[in-house]
């Protein structure tokens, strides 16, 4: 047993890269059907979102090439993503897999959609039934580490972008944003994106003023807000209890005694200004007002920058959480691994003692209490002997890479069946039946190149559509 | 029994402070798992022992300053608990449970004090006055309390450094509580108030308000209504809310003080 893991992802590989090996949903159950027929390769899943395309396997023998499969499958040179193909084997695939559930190999760290995506893919690969005891138990834990590093570490719980910062701060000043009033002064590209943002939140009633009241009709229209002539703004910005301002004025539009009328005439209720002009339209002072609150763009900057900052240091807490679950795993799957080569083994030896004991027994006569426990003793004594050397070469083998090779000696020498290996496990199949398949499967193998422009175009069609998943 | 059903709330409340100081340095989460349901498993021995109490002397007024600080204690944690329901904030725990801790330890080291052998303790006005005072004690403090909390609050959101080692609800939220609080309160201080103010009439004559305990409560009722109003009227928050509240809640431990000095409130037999 041996996963491996290839894969692009928005680090290795641009986007002209990922689109072509991008698998579209539609096509996704086919793909690991594929995948999981493909010579050599016991369990399959694949993983392709917009940011990466991940196939991961549980392959019988450490040789096995998944690139064979990307030729095959997308009828591509490999060669061509050499610089951009990274493969994991192993510890490094279990690794890899665990950090994306958690979303630490995400383009932003500590994302949550990462998790539903795997999830979503396992639970194709499930469907088709590509996925085994080993996989199985791997994807399972994958989820299980993404949860813990959810719950126990930050990661995912702070605003990474200036809008989300906006509505996080909104939030902790208003708690519910249900009801709240959003007064946008000038448009911008980033006011209207934090608009968007509050009124994802909850805000309601939108206000639109700029200087060229046309424009503020239109942006009134696209958020179902109400423009108000830009002479009329201080007379009416005290009904928003958020003020996005965003103008090309050259002097602050609200200053200090604005923030007083203001304050006044909505008794004391707390305003919350978000300046993202440059140069600013709050004069600073806004903010020594007890109820105001002014937070410029730099202000904003400082939080996504202070919230990255604290999601890294949190990255390296869900880091030492996945290599604790990791070395976990790992030791479960070796005693897994091995467990019943070393319980068979026993119970064949058993067998054998307890024939030669019977054949003995007639020969031996009536033997007292003391002489049948000897005998019991010395028997007994024998066989584990003989088996210290073969358990201990199984224990150590375990993990390594070499351990199908000892496993597979080992039932040899001791002529011990497949059938008996895995008791109860149909799933995972003899050193038998893995060469032949791996000797088949090489055959098998398609030439690069062949049928190729036949196959490409419906192939990249899709992949179109995938992309902005 | 009642002692020991009382030592054991204060277990429970020393549990609910122990998370709700470690809240300081963690996820406000991790202390609602632990704190509240060790606050519910305290208000329930407490409400034992006081239950116990009451049979055992006949009456319902309390009728030693321990079991005073006792129903003290217990009506400022059920209050609490009742803003927990509500609003699911237990930052105001920071403040509501080294308070509700000290007055029930101080009740609970058992060394009884000197009792109150006034018969009037058997009335039952007495115990409405008593009740109802501290019951708006209580409310009073959380809102106390809560205006400790905006002003860190806003401090925070001001600075723009919103640290991370304390969690606190949004700003309005905890304005809200602090406002409720003192609606919920001032009834009751000022029904409170006024069955005092029936039994000390008829037993004291017209001169009891010059009794100081008498002269600071009206003191605390007096800023009780200004805070009110200057929320109500022109929605006083923040820094200006927080000092008359802070005047409030010293006034009105100087009034608990006030025992000491106070003749009307010694009840110590006719």
């Amino acid at each position: 047993m041996t996963f491996v893991l290839i894969g692009v992802n928005h680090n290795s590989a641009p986007v002209e890269v990922r689109e072509q090996l991008a698998i579209p949903e539609s096509r996704l159950a086919e793909a690991i059907t594929r995948l999981a027929q493909f010579p050599g390769v016991e369990e399959g899943m694949i993983l392709s979102t917009c940011n990466r395309v991940e196939l991961i396997a549980n392959v019988g023998n450490s040789s096995v090439d998944l690139r064979g499969f990307l030729r095959e499958y997308f009828q591509t040179d490999t060669d061509l993503l050499a610089g951009h193909l990274y493969e994991y084997r192993e510890q490094e695939a279990m690794r890899h897999i665990f950090r994306v559930a958690a979303s630490l190999d995400s383009m932003i760290v500590g994302e949550p959609q990462v998790l539903g995506q795997v999830k979503a893919a396992y639970a194709v690969a499930c469907g088709v039934g590509a996925l085994h005891s080993q996989l199985h138990a791997l994807i399972s834990r994958a989820f299980a580490v993404a949860k813990r590093v959810r719950t126990e570490t930050a990661i995912g719980s702070s605003a990474v972008s200036v809008a989300s910062a906006a509505v996080d701060l909104a939030t902790q000043i208003f708690g519910s944003l249900a009801g709240k009033h959003i007064y946008l002064v000038g448009a911008g590209k980033m006011s209207e994106l934090a608009a968007r943002h509050l009124i994802a939140g909850g805000a309601e009633a939108i206000f639109v003023a700029n200087r060229t009241h046309a424009r503020a009709l239109s942006l009134a229209e696209k958020f179902q807000g109400t423009a108000i002539r830009f002479e009329e703004l201080h007379e009416t910005a005290d009904r928003a209890d958020i003020v996005i301002t965003s103008t090309g004025s050259p002097y602050a539009i609200f200053r200090r005694e604005h923030g007083e009328r203001f304050l006044h005439r909505r008794k004391n209720r707390p305003m919350f200004f978000i300046d993202i002009a440059v140069p600013r339209d709050v004069d600073p002072e806004m903010n020594k007002l007890d109820g105001i609150f002014v937070y410029d763009i730099d202000d904003l900057q400082a939080v996504v920058s202070a919230n990255v900052a604290s999601r890294e240091r949190e990255a390296a807490r869900a880091h030492e959480i996945i290599e604790a679950e990791l070395q976990r795993f790992i030791a479960r799957l070796q005693t897994q691994e091995v467990a019943p080569t070393i319980i068979s083994l026993q119970e064949h030896l058993e067998n054998i003692r307890q024939a030669e004991l019977d054949r003995a027994r007639g020969r031996l006569g009536k033997l007292t209490a003391e002489q049948e426990s000897a005998v019991e003793a010395l028997t007994r004594g024998i066989i584990n002997k003989v088996l210290h050397t073969p358990i201990t070469a199984l224990k150590n083998a375990a993990g390594d890479a070499e351990s199908n090779t000892v496993i597979d000696h080992v039932r040899r020498i001791f002529n011990l069946t497949p059938r008996n290996l895995n008791p109860g496990n149909s799933d995972s199949q003899g050193p038998g039946t893995k060469n032949s398949d791996l000797k088949s499967g090489n055959a098998r193998r398609i030439p690069i190149g062949r049928s190729r422009e036949k196959q490409e175009e419906p192939v990249r069609e899709e992949e179109k559509k995938a992309t902005p998943s | 029994m009642p002692l020991l059903w009382l030592r054991v709330a204060l277990v429970f409340y020393g549990l609910g402070l122990v998370y709700a100081l470690l809240a300081l340095a963690r996820k406000a989460e991790s202390l609602a798992k632990v704190a509240m349901p060790a606050l519910w498993l305290g208000l329930t021995f407490h409400f034992v022992s006081l239950a116990e109490l009451t049979l055992e002397q006949g009456h319902l007024t309390p009728s030693t300053v321990h079991h005073s600080e006792s129903l003290l204690a217990f009506l400022i944690a059920a209050v609490f608990l009742a803003f927990w329901v509500k609003y699911k904030t237990v930052s105001p725990g920071i403040f509501v449970f080294p308070l509700v801790f000290v007055l029930t330890l101080a009740a609970a080291i058992g060394q009884q004090p000197q009792e109150f052998t006034s018969p009037l303790l058997r009335k039952g006005w007495i115990f409405v006055h008593v009740t109802l005072i501290f019951l708006g004690y209580a409310a009073l403090f959380l809102s106390f309390v809560t205006s400790m909390l905006y002003l860190v609050q806003e401090r925070r959101l001001k600075s723009k450094n919103m640290g991370k080692w304390l969690r606190l609800p949004p700003l309005q939220v905890i304005d809200e509580i602090g406002y409720r609080a003192l609606l919920l309160g001032f009834p009751f201080m000022t029904l409170g108030l006024i069955a005092g103010a029936i039994v000390a009439q008829e037993q004291f004559g017209a001169g009891f308000f010059r009794d100081p305990k008498i002269a600071l409560s009206i003191m605390v009722w007096v800023i009780y209504m200004v805070l009110l109003f200057t929320r109500w009227s022109a929605g006083w928050r923040g820094r200006r809310a927080a000092f008359l509240s802070t005047f409030a809640f010293i006034a009105a431990v100087g009034t608990w003080a006030a025992n000491y000095l106070s003749g009307t409130h010694r009840f110590l037999g006719p």
